[in-house]
């Protein structure tokens, strides 16, 4: 026994020293220190010229996309359980709009866009998932924010969806705005935006609520339908979507309210600025496509005949952008006739004939009113 | 002298055992350094990459988010400690509550299971083997999902008489609510339970001297009962007030709630812990020898006084070893929390770890308070081992 305490005090002091020496390094603010140099973009605005001697690749440069093409196939975290964004379907295929980037993103690789492998991850573990290298690619209506974009080792690549936090309840409540929920019970889900969103919103307007936060996407759903909560809360779209796989969609209401900006889109690792870069320009190549009125039913004809400089640059007639982005020069062309551009992917998943309608809304081109924006291609 | 054992001298270095056997340990420390250092430096080669450093600073950041069971005082400007103490406290809670109410359960369990009683015999052996071969997680589930949050609605809720309110957003019981006069009360509160500890150290003394039975537990009750009962009245006020429960707009409010969440982990943890407890108990009575029962019984004591004075002495030494793992397995399963959405330890660590990124800390954190906590538990059940061991002459 008296062995055996001191075998186990001895194990607590081996524990304390190690924590000790990981702990003591620590500057007290290591935000700063993030070694990343945007040294890349050089290449681009010199594009006659020859590559000249470019400046040491900061460590990680290009190894993304080296460790995909060795490995032969994407592999992208996705979500499993919100139809329209990422859904798991009966036969055990993905779909949604952020499972269609991915493929979007294979076919810039690959020029195949079924090289992709799906891996469902929750909101708790997707950040983990990304930093410790499991998945290549977050694509899981990820809001865009400071902390995710520093502390949290990624970076943003571009809002693919612009979105806000609303609130559902029961129409039976019969609440119309949010001091309607005041000492009300509201659901929300653990790891997201909308968690501190929601703290925020209802300590600015002064409303107590008890909340109750669960793990993933089903338990907060379910939850809420056995009546565990007055309201449930997460993006609009997320709401939106969640809505049709309710029991009886009609009884319950989102109300008007938005609670706050949601800017969702892919994440990719620090560290990597080629992979950034390639991860980045796919979302560009599908909103311009989509500007430019090229399709995956015209496409052929598009490169065959194309009706301006920059649609022969971006289909890869002219010049060499997918070669400098490390890919073919065909990538926009491969991701356009096998995924489609930014529209058809929106109303695939997301469009009027589809249960989880979302009026395009921000989500329209600049041209149209909307948000969607795209670099020229040059 | 050597030479006065020749056969020693002559055995060489790699034939002799003492020797080989701290190569083979020695060995054996390297390779696991080197797996460790293998391990921590990869972590740490992939952490610089991203431009993350390790480091426990962050825990003084704001959380930004709520939890709606707190034992202690937090808010969404707390930091991410604090949100750390409030699971952590909320675990301590849920696992103390287990244990007591499990013991109790599992010793009862034990005791039926080898009644005469064939009716007694068979549920309890039924209820040991139902639960046995049950799935914590999927108990758990049932206990939330299928009992406490189909209660009715809080505009229906269900009250027992007593105004116990019960509704699917938690159990409601009145409450006493301390008023001007309760810190006065605590200290009195104190008193009388160092008075009565006192009274039953001199009993027992007594009893240990003169070989009689002097009602130990009785007489200490009493002194403390009658002190608590005396400053009740004695104060100007009394120090606490009862605080009814009552439905107000959404929720329901006044008394003391506890929420379904709560409520689902402590019944599951603790109707499936008795019943490896009430296995254990068993087996500690079965190991008592069948004469001590037959010596007692012929010494004229009665069936709770051979239970209680012979076979319960003799069997804790069987039983206490084997309870202390199912205390620690009970502690343990409480971070099942997660999946009824209770704010336990592993729960709101999971929560930080999420809103701030810090994955190796927070694990690393983790695992060492639950790490603390069994070694604890261990430390305390084998004093007690140690103190309840026959001494045999």
């Amino acid at each position: 026994m008296n062995r055996k305490t001191t075998t186990l005090f001895a194990l607590m002091v081996v524990i304390a020293l190690v924590l000790g020496a990981c702990g003591s390094p620590t500057p007290a603010d290591s935000g700063d220190t993030a070694p990343i140099v945007e040294t890349v973009v050089v290449t681009v605005e010199v594009p006659a010229a020859a590559p000249a001697p470019l400046p040491v690749p900061p460590a990680g440069y290009g190894v993304t996309l080296a460790t995909v093409l060795e490995r032969g196939v994407l592999i992208c975290g996705v979500n499993s359980q919100v139809p329209g964004f990422g859904y798991i379907g009966a036969d055990g295929s993905f779909s949604g709009f952020d499972v269609d980037y991915c493929r979007a993103l294979a076919a810039a690789i690959f020029g195949d866009s079924t090289k992709v492998e799906f891996r469902a991850v929750t909101a708790a573990e997707r950040f983990t998932a990304l930093q410790s290298g499991e998945i290549d690619v977050l694509s899981r209506n990820t809001t865009w924010s400071t902390v995710r974009d520093t502390e949290l080792g990624g970076n943003f690549v571009h809002t693919t969806f612009y979105d806000g936090q609303g609130m559902m309840v029961p129409t039976s409540l019969g609440a119309t705005t949010l001091a309607d929920l005041e000492g009300g019970t509201i659901c929300v889900q653990t790891g997201t935006t909308t968690e501190l969103n929601l703290a925020d919103v209802m300590a600015a307007e002064g409303i107590s609520y008890t909340p109750a936060v669960f793990e993933d996407a089903d338990s907060t759903f379910a939850a809420y339908a056995e009546g565990r909560c007055d309201a449930v809360t997460t993006d609009k779209s997320g709401l939106i979507s969640r809505r049709t796989v309710l029991a009886n969609p009609a009884e319950h209401v989102i109300m008007d309210v938005t609670m706050s900006k949601e800017p969702l889109g892919p994440m990719v690792r620090h560290g990597d600025d080629q992979w950034f870069d390639i991860a980045q320009w796919t979302v560009f190549a599908l909103i311009s496509a989509e500007e430019f009125g090229i399709t995956s039913a015209n496409v052929a004809d598009a490169k065959a005949a194309p009706a301006s400089p920059e649609v022969s640059r971006l289909l890869g007639n002219e010049g060499d952008l997918g070669l400098k982005l490390g890919l073919s020069n065909d990538w926009a062309y491969n991701i356009i006739a096998q995924v489609g551009n930014y529209a058809e992917v929106y109303n695939r998943n997301l469009g009027p004939d589809t249960p989880t309608y979302i009026p395009r809304g921000l989500n329209s081109l600049y041209t149209d009113g909307g948000l969607l924006y795209a670099p020229p291609f040059r | 002298m050597a030479t006065t054992n020749p056969q020693t001298a002559k055995i060489p270095v790699w034939r002799d055992e003492r020797i080989l056997k701290w190569i083979a340990q020695i060995a054996f420390t390297v390779t696991i350094i080197f797996f460790a250092e293998l391990i921590f430096s990869n972590m740490a080669e992939g952490l610089s990459q991203q431009g993350t450093k390790l480091g426990f600073s962050f825990l003084q950041g704001a959380a930004g988010f709520d939890i709606a069971e707190t034992l202690i005082e937090f808010s969404r400007s707390s930091t991410y400690w604090q949100a750390f103490l409030v699971g952590l406290y909320n675990t301590l809670l849920v696992s103390i509550v287990g244990i007591i109410f499990s013991t109790i359960l599992g010793v009862i369990l034990g005791v039926a299971r080898l009644s005469t009683n064939l009716l007694v015999r068979w549920l309890s052996a039924a209820y040991l083997e139902l639960m046995r071969n049950l799935s914590l997680l999927v108990f758990l589930i049932f206990w939330y999902l299928g009992v406490f949050l189909k209660l009715p609605r809080v505009k229906e809720a269900i009250i027992w008489p007593g105004e116990i309110y019960l509704s699917n957003r938690g159990i409601v019981f009145p409450w006493g609510l301390p008023t001007e006069t309760a810190s006065t009360y605590r200290t009195i509160l104190l008193v009388a339970v160092l008075a009565a500890a006192g009274v039953g150290f001199v009993l027992h003394q007594r009893g240990k001297r003169t070989g009689k039975s002097p009602l130990t537990l009785l007489w200490s009750f009493g002194v403390f009962a009658l002190i608590a009962l005396a400053g009740w009245f004695f104060l100007p006020t009394a120090p606490y007030m009862l605080e009814f429960p009552y439905v107000d707009g959404l929720r329901i409010a006044g008394g003391k709630t506890f929420t379904p969440e709560f409520m689902a982990l402590a019944s599951g943890l603790t109707l499936y812990t008795a019943a490896f407890i009430g296995e254990v108990v068993r087996a500690g009575i079965q190991a008592v020898s069948r004469g001590q029962v037959e010596a007692a019984r012929a010494i004229g004591l009665n069936g709770f006084q051979t239970l209680r004075l012979v076979i319960f002495p003799q069997a804790l030494q069987v039983i206490v070893p084997p309870l202390t793992s199912q205390y620690l397995n009970l502690t343990k399963n409480s971070s099942l929390a997660i999946a009824v959405g209770y704010a336990d330890l592993f729960y709101v660590s999971n929560t930080i770890l999420n809103q701030s990124g810090r994955a190796v800390e927070m694990i690393t954190l983790v695992m060492l308070t639950y790490l603390t906590f069994s070694l604890l538990t261990s430390l305390f059940m084998n004093w007690y081992n140690q103190r309840i061991l026959l001494v045999e002459r």
